[in-house]
């Protein structure tokens, strides 16, 4: 991912994972999948995240529900960074990745697309947006879990 | 005269406040109203001048605490035309819809009874009712809505029975706005034995209310909807049926006297559901607020946010990219989608040109049936809201696909 990405490129990567999502859908052997179900008490966003781990490898990791663009893009484009990596090495793509949204120092290489959604502090009412998948991820990873 | 620019002098917040550069366009109104000078200070004259608890009568601060919450419930007895004794202060709608769910649904109702919803209902008008039927095994039925979501007489005449106790609707509903005839609703209940429970949220702050008009038994409204402070509500009901109704908290300020056997004698209505230190500063404020709307003239305020809303129909419509779920509303709300465009991008959209309004699913099940979408845009009006701020709506609404702007400009 070049540093100098503009903006409309950024639209587009934003507006491809909010229409074709490839990582939106609920996995049909879910019981072998840890999920958490992340609803926002502010705004509509109402999603699910599926972890399947390998020991320490997140070997998939989906999710599925009602959320905005800026939501469901930023989910797809964290399934696509996290999957295959360590537990470890998601935890680091997470921290980098909050640390971007608010504004204190990050490594935009570790990021890749994820980088589209480095202007959301100037909607700072987005940012739950652009966080609660990472969120959920987090939980996932610290042993947090819906049991139904 | 009805003068909004003059009306605007009177609130701090519509005086150069600003948002992602622009001036402020505040259209969240059905969510929460801006309060004039007047009611802020009211509030602050309580902490200033007059600091002392209620119900303390020994000096002369507590003596003038006690006068001018009196004083209060008057003022919003006048102003829906009911007896200073039917006036219950409590935090919100929500408190008071739970009030008389908790304290009197619980008390007297069976599992062979009924409360009557429409799928229009506010949360708040809905899941204390639930409650109800928990505790009391009774049952909970809607009152059909016709094609455009509207409560009609014919739909509750064909669901209302022997069985049915309480009715319990919004007499404008958070999303659609439709104004429900609540003089004719309330004779049907009665003629079959049920209770009429008005939810006012949208009503009270923008239509002249007369309870005994209307005849419902219970109204519920809120204090922050009318340029009030948060934390102070209404709960009105008949005399009679309040002395029917348990309190739903007890404690200090709502006893007569009690003993260690447990026998107590609570105070009154309306003491009696009054059990805590009062949220004085917010009744202060309540007060001012209502003195402020009167003084405008309820009636002008009417008229004014019609023609306003008409305003905005007309303009709005012109836009083919845009959807509007309530056009023939009579309150002040409209609700709307910019084709192809989620409701919060759009919402987070208009923020970035200064513009409030309010994203959300409002109610999931009228929104699936209805208006076969899972989320809209509300933008609702209070009568200091102006055509040129509608103007900037519009300009604002016609580029409204490009919603990403927000995140790039």
């Amino acid at each position: 991912m070049p540093i100098s990405i503009n903006p409309t490129l950024m639209r587009e990567i934003i507006m491809d994972h909010y229409n074709s999502p490839t990582n939106k859908e609920t996995p049909e052997d879910s019981e072998n999948y840890f999920h958490i179900r992340m609803d926002s008490t502010s705004c509509i966003d109402d999603i699910t995240i599926y972890l399947k781990l390998n020991n320490n490898i997140i070997e998939d990791i989906k999710f599925d529900g009602v959320g905005c663009t800026i939501s469901t893009s930023s989910t797809d484009i964290m399934c696509d960074l996290v999957k295959g990596k360590t537990k470890e090495e998601a935890f680091k793509i997470i921290e980098n990745y909050l640390n971007m949204i608010y504004e204190k120092p990050y490594d935009e290489e570790a990021l890749d697309e994820a980088i589209v959604f480095q202007n959301t502090h100037k909607q700072a009412a987005r940012i739950k947006c652009a966080t609660i998948g990472w969120n959920g991820l987090t939980k996932l990873l610290n042993g947090e879990k819906d049991e139904d | 005269m009805f003068d909004v620019y003059k009306i605007r002098k009177d609130f701090p917040m519509l005086n150069n406040k600003t948002q992602q550069g622009h001036p402020l366009v505040y259209l969240d109104n059905a969510a929460t109203t801006f309060k004039p000078y007047k009611v802020i200070e009211a509030c602050n004259n309580y902490y200033l001048n007059e600091n002392a608890n209620a119900h303390r009568g020994d000096y002369d601060l507590a003596y003038k605490v006690d006068f001018n919450i009196d004083k209060v419930r008057q003022t919003v007895a006048n102003f829906i035309n009911a007896k200073k004794e039917e006036i219950v202060f409590t935090s919100g709608t929500s408190m008071s819809i739970n009030l008389i769910a908790f304290g009197y649904g619980m008390k007297y109702l069976t599992k062979d009874d009924e409360i009557l919803l429409t799928e229009a209902e506010h949360a708040s008008n809905v899941l204390p009712w639930f409650k109800v039927k928990e505790h009391t095994g009774c049952k909970i039925n809607y009152i059909p809505l016709d094609k455009d979501g509207r409560l009609s007489i014919d739909g509750l005449k064909k669901v209302i029975n022997e069985h049915t106790k309480i009715v319990a609707i919004a007499q404008i509903s958070n999303v659609l706005a439709y104004l429900v005839d609540i003089k004719e609703i309330s004779k049907i209940c009665h003629e079959h034995g049920a209770l009429l429970m008005v939810d006012g949220a949208q009503s009270v702050p923008h239509i002249k209310i007369d309870v005994k008009d209307l005849d419902c038994d219970f109204l519920s409204f809120s204090g922050h909807k009318l340029c009030g402070p948060t934390g102070i509500g209404v709960l009105y009901g008949k005399y009679n049926l309040l002395k029917l109704t348990d309190p739903f908290m007890t404690g200090g300020g709502n006893n007569a006297r009690f003993d260690m056997c447990g026998n107590v004698a609570f105070l009154q209505p309306p003491e009696k559901f009054e059990a805590g230190t009062l949220n004085i500063e917010g009744i202060y404020g309540l007060g001012a607020a209502i003195e402020y709307l009167e003084n405008i003239g309820m009636e002008n305020i009417e008229k004014y946010e019609k023609e306003l809303r008409n305003y905005a129909i007309s303009k709005l419509k012109t836009l083919q990219n845009l959807i509007i779920y309530n056009e023939f509303a009579e309150g002040s709300i409209i609700t709307i989608n910019v084709k192809d465009v989620f409701a919060q991008d759009e919402a987070s959209y208009l923020n970035s040109k200064g513009i409030c309004v309010r994203s959300g699913e409002h109610c999931a099940k009228i929104l699936h049936d209805f208006l076969k979408t899972v989320a809209t845009v509300r933008i609702s009006f209070s009568f200091y809201n102006t055509k040129e701020e509608i103007d900037i709506l519009y300009e604002a609404l016609k580029n409204g696909g490009d919603f990403l702007d927000a995140y790039f400009n």
